[in-house]
């Protein structure tokens, strides 16, 4: 369908028939929203006329939210209710979260993920995350003063199934219709290689506040193909930060006890740390125990301490060419991206380890939002350039455990998504009649030093003798980075299947109370909400199917046209009436009567595919 | 065009170990172009169903046709001659003589250089099978003896990760 929403060229779209598809970087210290307008990818102002949003909630009471600038400011006066970084906190549990000690949050252990008490109450990062991209969202409609399609929201490609879940819930409860999770990393290649016509192999370095990723992506006529991706979800300019903060603390010779000096303290570092990448010295300065401290810091000095981290993202570059098999030397260009790739060691260590200048003529807080929103234009169907297409790869393996607590490796890193892979297991004991399974993702050999996603049993397994019962478990891994998993006992006949999704993420039941207990997105009406989105879905399905039917009619005899005519008919009617149940079942309806229709459209599209023909002569 | 015809036919390309890369290449951006699920986004569910289905099932074909280990086994086993590594273990004495050879320098070895140095041994030996096996399966069509080749690849293959691992070992320390 992508291909017949392409117009003629020179031909814009009619501007009422075209979709608002947005791309939002989520980020660790601010977030952008960014559109293709008038066929040019631009971040979005807020009312003020700013670009960044800083990724700060904080929570006054009675329902009321401070969102971005205005929350920031009130850091350090109310740091327990203002929310910074919450993506470091997406998917984890508190005893993931390394630096605890050093945060002026009261962290609430709970199952899943950890919470964070404020005086509304235990908020997840799910939900504090969700506030920020309501906000962003709400900037979006305001800007095109219409509903969204949908968003592109980037998430760091080294996120394990759990953050991106995390991530995904996150804008669920925000209400936007997530169209894709694409890496960050390769956001910014979508934006740079598309601006300079690039084509071959590119390093994208991209040293967040929270996070760092290193991807080798190979670029060719629109394709954007990842080869290798890596990287440490735990590492960004925030450490350096950390680290300036213990050090002028201990130069002053002050603790730092309450969470007021604690994040006053992070927020002296962060301006001396800014002002060090253009300036040799420059003063710390920060209200600590009631008192004005101050400490003389130079570039010098700041190199010194955050060279430990720099070397650490060089160590996860080099793993990177290793995995790829390709030499520094093939590399074409280093694009930089992220705030912390200002700083000038980091430009200089990046260049000599590369052996090029890297490339900075991007710009690093806004690249990752134009190429999600790029990739989101492209998703929604507007676009004309209908080549562009993204191949990524999972970042971290996925496996199962085994007996002895090791893991069993069943789709390696770097693998192009989407993937489904099976292996086959047996029983243990005579008799067994279940088994436990065990998925979980990292690239180390003991169960206990990867991260555990998911657990559950297979139950119903015919009584057998030891290893005579063959189990396949099938992991698949959608183009969103997400996991599925299912198991099966094959060898009797008997089948018993269950899917799981890995237990980072949200229940249906959560985000349906949570969206209930309110937002500051959601201040209208959650029913005349469902009824629209209904009412959307209920077009969005009659369209394609309609253009469907325009482009590819003949290959429906007139028995199954006339039933797609009617389903059709069913929807259309359905939408004109107002109960977005009985919309919903018909779009269901819809959906599932043309499940064949698509079948046989794709089958005549890989023919033509096979038959060498080019996209562009078709 | 079915979900399981085999990689090559799929692809387009004849059923051979020889596979020209550049073509390998082009054949699977052209086939994910037509099947990615990016390409139904604005589609219903079910094209999103069909579209996964189709490029998972291109991804699998193109994974195993571009590493010419995984080609040769394919081939043998469309040949009839399964590799079965699990119950069929039995080497020539002398290749497992070498791989004894080998894993003891791996053991002795105390730095970065003789482990580099061993791996150009291990990287020759691999490419001197691949051209074997490539002999077998396209020149004399004998799968049985090429499986008895994928099977030694699959020792070398095994060995180059050890050393793979052990240099990283060297580079943490």
């Amino acid at each position: 369908m992508a291909l017949l929403q392409i117009s003629e060229p020179g031909q814009t779209p009619d501007p009422h028939q075209r979709r608002i598809a947005v791309g939002i970087d989520l980020g660790t210290t601010h977030s952008l929203v960014a559109a293709v307008r008038h066929g040019v990818a631009e971040c979005l102002p807020d009312a003020q006329g700013r670009l960044l949003l800083p990724s700060v909630v904080r929570y006054l009471g009675g329902g009321g939210r401070q969102i971005g600038e205005a929350a920031r400011e009130q850091q350090a006066a109310d740091p327990e209710n203002t929310i910074v970084s919450a993506k470091r906190f997406m998917g984890r549990r508190l005893a993931d979260i390394a630096d605890r000690e050093r945060l002026p949050y009261q962290f609430v252990d709970q199952p899943g993920m950890v919470g964070l008490a404020t005086r509304e109450g235990v908020k997840t990062p799910v939900e504090v995350s969700a506030e920020i991209l309501a906000s962003l969202r709400q900037r979006a409609e305001d800007s095109f003063d219409a509903d969204l399609f949908g968003a592109v929201i980037t998430v760091p490609a080294y996120f394990d199934d759990a953050q991106r879940q995390a991530t995904k819930d996150a804008a669920e409860l925000a209400g936007l219709k997530l169209l894709r999770l694409i890496s960050e990393p390769t956001a910014a290649a979508v934006a740079y290689g598309l601006d300079h016509g690039s084509e071959g192999l590119y390093a994208v370095y991209d040293l967040g506040g929270g996070t760092f990723d290193i991807s080798l992506l190979r670029l060719h006529q629109g394709v954007f193909e990842v080869v290798a991706t890596g990287g440490d979800a735990a590492l960004g300019g925030d450490d350096i930060d950390q680290a300036v903060a213990a050090w002028s603390l201990a130069q002053a010779e002050v603790p730092a006890q309450t969470a007021g000096d604690k994040r006053a303290a992070l927020v002296a570092s962060r301006a001396a740390k800014e002002a060090l990448s253009s300036d040799a010295q420059t003063r710390w300065q920060a209200v600590i125990g009631g008192r004005e401290r101050s400490v003389e810091l130079t570039r010098v000095q700041l190199e010194a301490l955050a060279r430990p981290l720099v070397d650490r993202t060089l160590a996860a570059v080099r793993r990177v060419l290793r995995d790829a098999r390709v030499q520094r030397s093939e590399v074409q260009g280093v694009v930089m991206v992220g705030g912390a790739t200002r700083m000038p060691l980091v430009r200089q260590l990046v260049s000599e380890l590369f052996g090029r200048e890297v490339l900075t003529n991007v710009n690093p807080d806004e690249v990752v939002a134009l190429g999600a929103a790029i990739q989101a234009n492209a998703l929604a169907g507007n676009s004309r350039d209908g080549e562009l297409l993204l191949l990524d790869v999972i970042a971290l393996s996925l496996g199962l455990e085994t007996m002895g607590g090791l893991v069993e490796r069943v789709i390696e890193r770097n693998t192009t998504i989407p993937v489904a892979k099976a292996q086959d297991f047996t029983t243990f004991k005579d008799g067994q009649t279940a088994m436990a399974i065990h998925v979980v993702q990292g690239e180390r050999e003991l169960v206990a030093d990867c991260r555990s996603l998911a657990r559950f049993e297979l139950r119903g397994i015919p009584p057998m003798a030891a290893g005579a019962a063959r189990i396949r478990v099938t992991f698949q891994v959608d183009a969103d980075g997400l996991l599925s998993v299912a198991a099966r006992e094959l060898g009797s006949g008997v089948e018993a299947s269950v899917v799981v999704k890995p237990s980072y993420g949200l229940g249906d039941e959560q985000i349906a109370r949570m969206l209930q207990e309110g937002f500051s997105h959601a201040e209208s009406d959650i029913a005349a909400r469902a009824l629209r989105e209904a009412r959307v879905e209920a077009e969005r399905m009659q369209l394609a199917t309609r253009a469907a039917l325009q482009a590819d009619g003949g290959l429906l005899g007139e028995g199954e046209r006339n039933e797609i005519e009617a389903l059709l008919q069913a929807s259309a009617q359905a939408a004109a009436g107002s109960d977005a149940e009985a919309i919903d079942a018909a779009v269901k309806a819809l959906a599932g009567g043309t499940e064949a229709f698509a079948a046989l459209r794709m089958n005549q599209g890989i023919r033509q595919a096979l038959a060498g023909r080019r996209l562009d002569e078709v | 065009m079915k979900l399981d015809d085999d990689d090559f036919t799929l692809f387009g390309l004849p059923r051979r170990f020889a596979v020209d890369r550049a073509e390998l290449d082009r054949r699977w951006r052209d086939l994910q172009q037509r099947v990615h699920p990016d390409r139904f986004a604005a589609e219903g569910s079910a094209a999103q169903r069909v579209a996964m289905q189709w490029a998972v099932r291109v991804n699998e074909a193109y994974q195993r046709l571009k590493d010419p280990l995984r080609r040769g086994a394919y081939l043998c086993e469309l040949a009839g001659a399964p590799i079965q590594a699990e119950s069929n273990t039995a080497m020539p004495a002398a290749f497992l003589m070498q791989q004894m050879q080998w894993r003891e320098a791996l053991d002795d070895a105390s730095g970065t250089a003789p482990v580099e140095a061993l791996q150009a041994q291990v990287h020759d030996a691999e490419r001197r099978l691949l051209a074997e096996l490539g002999a077998l399966l396209d020149d004399r069509q004998d799968a049985a003896a090429a499986a008895e080749a994928v099977r030694a690849l699959m020792f070398v293959r095994r060995f180059g990760d050890d050393i793979e691992r052990r240099l990283e070992q060297f580079e943490a320390s």
